[in-house]
């Protein structure tokens, strides 16, 4: 089980978050403009990397505040967390 | 009392406090500080159990938590016996009572046994590839496999016992409190570092603090001297936490480890009462320093598994420890110095060693030198090719060792002896180093996997780390321990250390015979029979992976996870499959390292605590109101109501005909309710739900549906706005939590620039549901102020009011078909309103009604029940709710879906109404549906989403899904059951009221 540094509450145990799947993926603005192809992209269409990946997290039991983290997922070792609507770190991509 | 084989006193055994302990039945004496092998040991015991397989008669082999062999059964009583306890880690105590497992009738006549003479039509994998065939018959053989195997019986009433978890957060864990051990909790709490020491055995000091040979001094005192010394003051220290017969289970990620603390399992049984029996730790450390230690190995040759066969470092802890001698015909077998120091050590107590087998050819260090010179012969360059006696060891013959090891030469020897030390080199203990998620490094010069890669801020120290000898373990600690604490000193700078002792082994990971291996057993895993001839076999069948192999021939998966043998088993298979073993790796270990009782991982969750639940307001009133309850999500909920000899069907029957012809009333505070505020509130509703939400007036409510992205009903239920800015939404009772948080989702990710609030108010509220032809005229009594026409107080609408003194709201909505008010008051008043409707209704006979009631009303009405009629797999369309899916709006959650190539499908499965042929008879629910049932395979059309009996109606009704159902109305469908097949006719899914008349009454 490993600690995550919520930006707003501080450090807890990974009990108190949920996972919320692959960042960065923004819903489409006009989706009735896009085809059949375009629209199933964006909603089924994840990476599962193993290694370095942009994930979402919630802090449920807690702010219930969502962020962004960098995860290796091969060791679980969490290269950053940054706020919504932030920039994400250059360095991992 | 036989106490024959009690050598010399030892200090850590106390003769003057003796204890009578039971094994199979009969009574025998030991002292505290003997574990029940060392007691049985003592008494001249060695058959302790038979083998999983083949029920061969075993032994004690170890003296720790590595034992394959000497599992016993613990406890008479059905409710605390424990099956599968390792006798060399029970610590005796007044009253103990234990037995053999996996024999019968006994452990001395075991009829189990023989499988052992069948053992050549037993080989690795033999019920894969016997028990498979044909298919039909697994269900047969099945009964017969599973009464043969398993080890022990589990008990079978409630576990009586006390357990607990308590949470440990430090600034150093140190894992081992052996030499390496005590000097890393020194130095660590002595530089103010909160430290924390643990160690699996009921003493600190590890191997070497019953070490008493001149060959090992530190700084010119005797090893376990000095080591007594620095454990006397690690005592004194103020911020070292010690925690003996503490074993680490688990080391997780990020340095969480999780170890069970026991703390009664070795006080006389009355002195355990009330008191916690074990404590799950878990443990949060900023740095682990892992002192593990190491294992001795055995070796492997033919019937290397007779009982008095041991290791020759059990043989030396036996009698250092406990004043123990295993045998008086000793004879040790060895491939490394380490017998040397077994041997020297009996020596000194005047217990007999027949000879030395040492695979060597050349050896000539110190210790050698010293057995030599007492006269204990020492045959080099000699392995033992086979052993005889079958309850216990009694001969064995040896023969001379090829140049190359490869094969056996000369003539045989035989030696009689009562005992077999065996010591195969040493296997570094980096279990929990791996669960870690460290990477092991093969060190080929003597064949061990030791740390490579640490995954967090750890160390390992000492033997686990590959560091055997005592000046290898000394001379680099202190350098260690200064760069991993970040400090400048220690106390063990310039230690003087004196260690004989020749590193030099000949490693044969399988020693040769002058039999061909099929007719010889050379166990590798013996918990689980494993022989290198099985492992041999699956190379031959083609295994080579290491997991697939240990999973074919089961070697390494007993209750002790092949802790002696794994390493065997590996290199048995690179030499025969021609890979290195580095490159081979390990199988995984996995947690836990030692066995865990089920009562430490629940701690105190148990019984009414095992899962918590959710109680409303009024819960009380329906205990005391005889109703059954029914768990919906974490809610205990009213389920129904029965009346004296009523069951479920009557008083369901009687609910829901007394809704309909006078009044009931429904406990509905487990909706869940989210209070939705901001200035964007509406267009945010306008986003969520499929229907328009900006014309809604104030004090009007409105059904709306929730869709995810992929365009499938998620969630349903009544929105009101209280205000321009203000509404109360409800969600179903199970999908509060996860529609809050799908909301919170959307606003804090796509769309933060909606001024919009969401709070959860669930808990603020009792729902209070009236509903029925004379609901207005209870609620009129009950709110007197109110104006309840239905010009000023239609259907859908909702008013602020006060009962007496308490606010509340009320709405006109409706979910069972009948007109109905929804009262809604804090949560603390609940029970009182509650009551103040009771009586109000009771010359209307209100009858309360629970859920079960509940769904047949909304079913006669054809209200879905998302997550009953649905399934994740149901769009609007499919569910004939085309109705709620707005044409106008440009965008809404799952908008775009809804017109894919597959939601456009006409042959989707679609939401129908099923009446049967016979009235009286209930479909199940669950139930497939069929056009023609004569053709084969029969096409599944659908299913039954919901049925019942509809008092109402007096007919049976039913609500299911179709492929193309909805162009199917009037077809006559079946519903194939296991006697019979039931016709039914589809039809709309409303069967009562279609014209809302009975709304609006």
């Amino acid at each position: 089980m490993f600690l995550i540094h919520c930006p707003y509450c501080g450090e807890r145990e990974q009990s108190e978050f949920k996972a919320g799947g692959e960042a960065h993926i923004v819903r489409p603005k006009q989706p009735t403009e896009l085809s059949d192809d375009q629209w199933a992209e964006y909603l089924f269409m994840r990476k599962n990397i193993k290694g370095v990946q942009f994930e979402r997290w919630v802090h449920t039991h807690g702010c219930r505040k969502w962020f962004n983290m960098v995860r290796d997922t091969s060791n679980d070792e969490i290269k950053a967390i940054y706020k919504m609507g932030e920039k994400p770190p250059t360095k991992y991509k | 009392m036989t106490d024959n084989l009690r050598v010399k006193s030892s200090k850590f055994i106390d003769e003057t406090y003796k204890i009578s302990f039971k094994f199979n039945s009969k009574t025998y004496y030991g002292y505290k500080g003997d574990t029940l092998a060392s007691a049985l040991l003592a008494n001249n015991i060695h058959l302790v159990g038979r083998s999983f397989k083949y029920h061969r008669p075993r032994g004690i082999m170890t003296a720790g938590s590595e034992e394959p062999n000497a599992i016993v059964q613990l406890h008479k009583d059905t409710s605390r016996t424990e099956p599968n306890v390792r006798a060399t880690e029970i610590e005796i105590y007044e009253g103990l009572e234990a037995s053999s497992q996996n024999c019968w009738p006994s452990v001395n006549f075991d009829l189990g046994g023989i499988n052992n003479f069948l053992s050549p039509v037993l080989p690795a994998g033999f019920y894969y590839k016997t028990f498979m065939w044909p298919a039909s018959f697994w269900e047969k053989y099945e009964y017969f496999i599973r009464k043969s195997a398993g080890l022990g019986k589990s008990p079978s009433e409630p576990d009586p016992d006390i357990y607990e978890h308590k949470y440990i957060h430090c600034d150093v864990l140190i894992i081992g409190a052996g030499i390496s051990g005590i000097i890393a909790a020194k130095t660590s709490a002595k530089n103010g570092f909160k430290t924390l020491l643990v160690d699996e055995k009921p003493y600190l000091g590890g191997s070497t603090i019953y070490q008493n040979s001149e060959h090992f001094k530190i700084n010119n005192q005797i090893s376990s001297s000095w080591l007594e010394k620095e454990i006397n003051e690690i005592k004194k220290i103020d911020n070292l936490e010690i925690k003996i017969r503490t074993s680490v289970a688990a080391f997780h990620g990020y340095n969480f480890l999780l170890a069970r603390e026991s703390l009664t399992d070795h006080l006389p049984l009355h002195q355990r009462d009330e008191k916690v029996r074990h404590r799950l730790l878990k443990i949060r450390a900023k740095k682990v320093i892992s002192a593990t230690g190491s294992l001795e190995r055995p070796l492997i040759f033919d019937n290397n598994d007779r009982p008095g066969i041991l290791l020759s470092s059990a043989i030396e802890k036996y009698s250092n420890f406990f004043g123990v001698a295993c045998g008086q015909k000793n004879v040790l077998f060895t491939n490394n110095d380490s017998a040397y120091e077994t041997a020297m050590s009996l020596f000194q107590k005047g217990i007999n060693i027949k000879a030395i087998i040492d695979n060597r050819e050349e050896v000539d260090s110190k210790l050698v030198k010293e057995i030599e010179k007492n006269n204990i012969k020492v045959y080099k360059g000699y392995t033992v090719v086979d052993t005889f006696g079958y309850k216990k060891i009694n001969k064995i013959s040896i023969m001379q060792l090829s140049k190359d090891g490869q094969k056996v030469i000369g003539s045989k020897i035989s030696i009689d002896c009562d005992c077999l030390g065996m010591s195969g080199g040493w296997t570094p203990a980096v279990h929990l180093f791996t669960q870690s998620g460290g990477k092991l490094r093969f060190r080929d010069d003597d064949q061990v996997f030791i740390p490579g890669i640490y995954p967090s801020d750890q160390i390992s120290i000492g033997s686990c780390n590959g560091d055997f000898t005592l000046d290898e373990i000394l001379i680099g600690i202190s350098k260690k321990l200064k760069d991993f604490l970040d400090i400048k000193k220690t106390d063990y700078e310039n230690l003087e250390i004196q260690s004989h002792f020749n590193k030099t082994k000949r490693n044969i990971w399988l020693l040769p015979s002058n039999k061909i291996i099929g007719k010889t057993k050379p166990f590798v895993d013996y918990q689980n029979d494993a022989t290198a001839k099985d492992i041999k076999l699956a190379l031959r069948e083609g295994f080579r992976s290491i997991e697939h192999v240990k999973r074919y021939t089961t070697t390494g998966m007993g209750t002790d996870q092949g802790k002696l043998g794994n390493m065997h088993a590996l290199g048995i298979i690179s030499e025969t499959a021609g890979s290195k073993m580095g490159e081979l790796g390990t199988t995984t270990f996995r947690p836990p390292y030692t066995p865990l009782t089920f009562g430490t991982i629940v701690g105190r969750n148990v019984g009414e605590y095992f899962d918590v639940f959710r109680k409303t307001p009024i819960h009380d009133w329906h205990v005391e109101n005889k109703a059954k309850f029914e768990n919906v999500g974490q809610w205990k909920r009213a389920w129904f109501y029965p009346r004296k000899n009523e069951g479920m069907h009557e008083a369901v029957q009687r609910e829901s005909k007394a809704a309909r012809d006078s009044a009931g009333i429904l406990d509905a505070s487990t909706l869940g309710k989210i209070d939705i505020q901001g200035t964007d509130a509406s267009e945010f509703l306008n986003r969520v739900y499929t229907n328009a939400w900006s014309k809604l007036a104030i004090g009007k409510c409105r059904y709306g549906l929730m869709l995810n992205e992929d365009g499938m009903v998620y969630d349903d239920g009544v929105t009101t706005r209280l205000d321009e800015n203000h509404y109360i939404m409800t969600t179903t009772t199970g999908g509060a939590a996860t529609v809050l948080g799908k909301l919170e989702d959307y606003l804090q990710t796509e769309w933060p620039e909606l001024d919009v609030y969401l709070t959860s108010v669930t808990d603020h509220y009792a729902t209070i549901s009236v509903c029925g032809p004379n609901s207005k005229k209870i609620i009129s009594k009950v709110i007197p102020d109110i104006d309840l026409s239905d010009e000023k107080f239609p259907h859908m609408s909702f008013k602020n009011t006060k009962i007496g003194k308490v606010k509340c709201r009320v709405m006109r909505i409706s979910f069972t078909g009948e007109q109905s008010y929804e009262i809604n008051v804090q949560a603390n008043y609940g029970r009182s309103v509650w009551e103040r409707c009771m009586q109000a209704g009771k010359e209307f006979n209100i009858t309360p009604y629970g859920t079960e009631t509940m769904h047949l009303l909304r079913a006669e009405k054809g209200f879905i029940i998302v997550g009953q009629d649905t399934d994740a797999t149901m769009t609007p369309i499919d569910l004939q709710m085309d109705w709620i899916v707005s044409k106008k709006k440009y965008d809404f959650i799952g908008k775009r879906s809804l017109y894919r190539s597959d939601t456009i499908r006409e042959d989707r499965k679609q939401l129908i109404g099923l009446v049967t042929e016979n009235p009286k008879e209930v479909l199940e629910e669950g139930a497939q549906i069929v056009e023609d049932a004569s053709k084969s395979p029969v096409e599944m059309l659908g299913h039954v989403t919901s049925s019942y009996y509809s008092p109402n109606l007096e007919k049976s009704i039913a609500l299911g899904v179709v492929k193309g159902g909805k162009n199917m109305m009037g077809q006559k469908l079946i519903i194939p059951m296991e006697n019979k097949q039931i016709n039914v006719t589809v039809t709309d899914p409303v069967f009562l009221d279609k014209e809302n008349k009975r709304l609006n009454a």
